[in-house]
């Protein structure tokens, strides 16, 4: 596995096709006789009539060509005094957006959630993925003028596996044995155990790369698009371009004030108003609003995200295993998606895996409702009639509506489900996954390896049900140091299909991101399917067209 | 007795620090008691017990409780407030970028509430019954039932939204002009106001109206003593204790109790910041913001007395 140096690919391709839509909308707006006048003098000769050579080039460019220039004011949906600039930490969107505009990975993701190269300008296993390794890019120097070395990729990585940093993918660099410096350019990855998808790995906004020794992060000194002018937790942060940036022609915009605002309908206001121009995590009912307003738009991206029923298999009812295929039954899907959600979400078939993912297996035959059949299982499982509590939470997105129609829907099939409402604040330490029936939500991963590894294999410490499968642990040791895709797609489609069957997890549907930003704001069409805000990385890809 | 004055202000701080003392104690017991500690907020969902573990030793949160209050309060006592657990900040620093924005939001409410509150409820009381009065009173009694998020909410959607007037969002720190100053303070301010000219005007309408029925005011009245200097120089003192103390109460919601003004615009003041510590579990933080507001309660409920005491000769040679 090898890959080449291609940041000319990564970019220009979705220029190309800007400039070619921009031609179209401008010619086709043009009158005709004009046109033709205008190329002539062109062809005529451009150099000597400079003036009218730029106005057709400016008109023509239109909305679509990124254009240099510009502040925009971004507010991402939490704002805390907790609030870091330490990538490890990162715990809210406001804190990964501020990663990829002060930092850089070694790789990153593109539309496809493929890793490409980054800071690493290659990087390559020579043993199915035990051993990997990266050859960094010469010349990049962080914000303060330090250069880019070796050291610098093995303190960024290494520092997550002491405890104190706290940092919130230790779970994923445990794989990481060592890092090693090889040469003045290269570095070496020794894992634990092989892993195929580790350049996916090294993408996530937490591995991004720091200066060597580094305890102070208030600074935000990284290799990023853009330097930290101002970073003032829970109020914001300003982000000015950084004049030296490695990558030729980013960023667009000259500077990005990033604000959290926790009031969804104050975050709506405020880019109604002109005050902000990009916001994330609205509800569908101000999604229609915004779409609904002119010099807005809306964006929706799957990524991914789900609020699951948890069924805890080692608690009863959930050790019956017909009661936890009933209630997989019991879920109205549709009208979930369209009463809880408003319409801004996809189906989902009781496994976690979205279909942007590259490994998302489409032949799995879709659960539908069956409140009749529901009826015979829970029957079978001795339960009809009984009642038992299931935990909801404002924690747990949209779990309070879904209990609400999985409460309907199982009456009718003879169980009763008492609703029990528990804060959002502290949920997570105090009552997720400790409830025989409740609600969790899981945001997007990296790589669908790493979701299954972390939710779903035997003993992994968030396996939200305590699902213990010999076979799915089997397939997924085996996926990660699989060579051949054809091969590993087939693993893949077999672990969906044994969590869609047998695990305690129901996952009626996936929730949208959904998020506003004025239209003025070019380059919003790419898409990175991990998270709002393009995947958390916007910040080197839009341009704003005033 | 002039020198009564001192000891009573002397009293007042002793007592005032037994006050401060207990609520730190209330404060550190209700903060202890909340489900979850500062190590798993942090960490948040996807926490592994090692790194809760690890987290608790370094913020020294696997201490018993007495001891992590006796070290809090010797280092309160000592003027240390110690360090934000929840992002290795000290807390003065925080306070520090935080309090001056709520000063100065409080000051420019008083500065704009007290005067309109204390001439509309003067003009109130003299013209008790009245039109003038009746409209007043059906003025500042919508004021007082509104509540202040919808007069917030309202005004962004008017001025902000659909005028363009006014930024919906308050930032302090891209104040460049006097005209910035002001279209960024007016909607707040407006808000804040709203809910405070109204309790205002009616303390004082019914303090001096009060004093109004007294002998004394029917014996100047039949004196010959003109209306107004009736109402201000005769009702007028006697009326400035209760009056003081509606205004002291009023002022000390400025500093802790604008969290729905402050979230609405996104104004970065204290008593988010105290919001934020406490779903943080942040106890140095809780506890400084908590004295910090108590304290003030506490200052503006003396001065309000020692006012009263001051502009009454009988409180004062007392």
């Amino acid at each position: 596995m090898k890959h080449d140096k291609n940041d000319d690919r990564l970019v220009s391709p979705e220029q190309s096709l800007e400039v070619y839509r921009a031609m179209q909308r401008g010619l086709s707006r043009r009158d005709a006789l004009k046109m033709l006048g205008a190329a002539g003098v062109l062809m005529a000769g451009a150099g000597s009539l400079p003036g009218v050579g730029r106005a057709f080039a400016a008109d023509a460019a239109g909305q679509g060509t990124p254009k240099r220039g510009g502040r925009i004011r971004v507010a991402a949906h939490s704002s805390s005094a907790a609030e870091t600039l330490d990538p490890a930490k990162g715990a809210t969107a406001i804190d990964y957006v501020r990663a990829f505009t002060f930092y850089n990975g070694l790789t990153q993701f593109d539309e496809q959630l493929h890793p490409q190269p980054c800071l690493a300008e290659t990087f390559e296993t020579t043993d199915n993925g035990g051993h990997w390794v990266f050859t960094l890019r010469q010349g990049v120097t962080f914000h303060n003028g330090k250069s880019l070395t070796p050291e610098d990729v093995v303190y960024s990585i290494m520092r997550h596996k002491e405890p104190v940093v706290g940092s919130k993918v230790l779970s994923m660099v445990e794989q990481i044995e060592s890092v090693r410096r090889v040469d003045q350019q290269r570095v070496e990855f020794n894992l634990v155990s092989p892993n195929i998808e580790l350049p996916a790995l090294l993408a996530v906004s937490h591995l991004v790369i720091v200066p060597d020794g580094t305890t102070d992060f208030s600074q935000g000194i990284g290799t990023g698009p853009f330097t930290c002018q101002e970073f003032a937790p829970g109020v914001r942060s300003v982000a000015v371009r950084n004049e030296n940036y490695w990558r030729e022609g980013r960023p667009y915009l000259d500077a990005i004030e990033t604000v959290g605002i926790s009031d969804e309908s104050a975050r709506v206001n405020a880019l109604l108003s002109g005050d902000v121009q990009m916001i994330n995590n609205l509800s569908g009912r101000n999604a229609d609003r915004i779409g609904q307003m002119e010099g807005s738009q809306i964006k929706a991206t799957n990524s991914g995200n789900y609020t699951d029923l948890i069924m805890r298999v080692d608690q009863q009812p959930g050790s019956r295993p017909e009661f936890v295929e009933a209630m997989k039954y019991l879920f109205d899907r549709e009208q979930i998606k369209r009463v809880a959600l408003r319409g801004y979400g996809e189906i989902a078939n009781d496994q976690p895996i979205a279909p942007s993912s590259p490994y998302y297996f489409d032949g799995l035959p879709q659960r539908e409702y069956d409140p009749e059949r529901a009826a015979s299982l829970l029957k079978k499982a001795g339960v009809a009639g009984a009642r038992t509590s299931l935990v909801v939470s404002p924690a747990a997105n949209y779990s309070e509506e879904m209990g609400q129609l999985l409460q309907q829907s199982a009456s009718q099939a003879g169980l009763n489900l008492n609703l029990n409402r528990v804060p959002a604040d502290g949920y997570w330490s105090n009552h997720w996954m400790k409830h025989p029936l409740g609600f969790g939500n899981i945001n997007p991963r990296p790589t669908a390896n790493i979701l299954l590894s972390q939710f779903f294999a035997s003993g992994a410490p968030w396996n939200e049900s305590g699902w213990s499968n010999a076979q799915f642990d089997q397939l997924l040791v085996a996926s990660r140091s699989e060579p051949d895709p054809s091969k590993r797609q087939q693993m893949y489609a077999d672990m969906q299909t044994l969590i869609h069957d047998h695990s305690g997890i129901g996952i009626p549907v996936f929730l949208s991101d959904l998020e506003g930003f004025d239209s003025r704001i070019g380059g919003m069409d790419r898409t990175v399917p991990l998270g709002s805000f393009m995947g958390y990385m916007f910040a080197e890809h839009v341009w704003w067209n005033a | 007795m002039r020198n009564a004055m001192p000891k009573l202000v002397l009293g007042r701080l002793s007592s005032s620090l037994v006050t401060l003392f207990l609520v730190s104690l209330v404060i550190f017991t209700i903060t202890s008691l909340l489900p979850g500690d500062t190590a798993q907020q942090i960490l948040g969902q996807f926490a592994t017990p090692e790194q809760v573990a690890a987290l608790r030793a370094e913020l020294g949160l696997d201490q018993p409780p007495l001891v992590r209050y006796w070290q809090w309060l010797s280092g309160f006592a000592t003027g240390d407030l110690g360090m934000s657990a929840s992002n290795a900040t000290s807390v003065a620093q925080l306070m520090n970028d935080r309090l001056p924005n709520s000063l100065l939001l409080a000051a420019i409410t008083t500065a704009i509430s007290v005067p309109i509150a204390l001439t509309m409820g003067l003009v109130a009381a003299m013209r008790r019954g009245g039109k003038v009065d009746r409209a007043l009173n059906v003025v500042t009694l919508s004021m007082v039932a509104v509540p202040e998020f919808l007069v917030a909410t309202l005004a962004v959607l008017i001025f902000a939204v659909h005028l363009g007037w006014l930024p919906a969002l308050s930032y302090v720190s891209t104040v460049d002009s006097l005209g910035d100053f002001v279209r960024i303070y007016a909607m707040p301010v407006l808000t804040l106001c709203c809910v405070l000219i109204a309790q205002m005007a009616r303390m004082t309408r019914a303090a001096l109206i009060d004093q109004l029925d007294s002998a004394y005011i029917e014996m100047a009245r039949l004196k010959g003593v003109p209306p107004v200097r009736r109402v201000l120089r005769h009702a007028l003192p006697n009326a400035v204790g209760p009056i003081a103390n509606a205004v002291a109460l009023s002022l000390s919601y400025l500093l802790g109790g604008v969290i729905i003004v402050e979230t609405i615009f996104n104004y970065p003041g204290i008593a988010s910041l105290m919001v934020d510590a406490v779903s943080n579990r942040d106890l140095a933080l809780v506890q400084a913001c908590a004295m910090l507001f108590c304290g003030a309660y506490l200052i503006l409920v003396m001065v309000a007395d020692l006012c009263a005491i001051l502009s009454n000769p009988r409180l004062r040679n007392r």
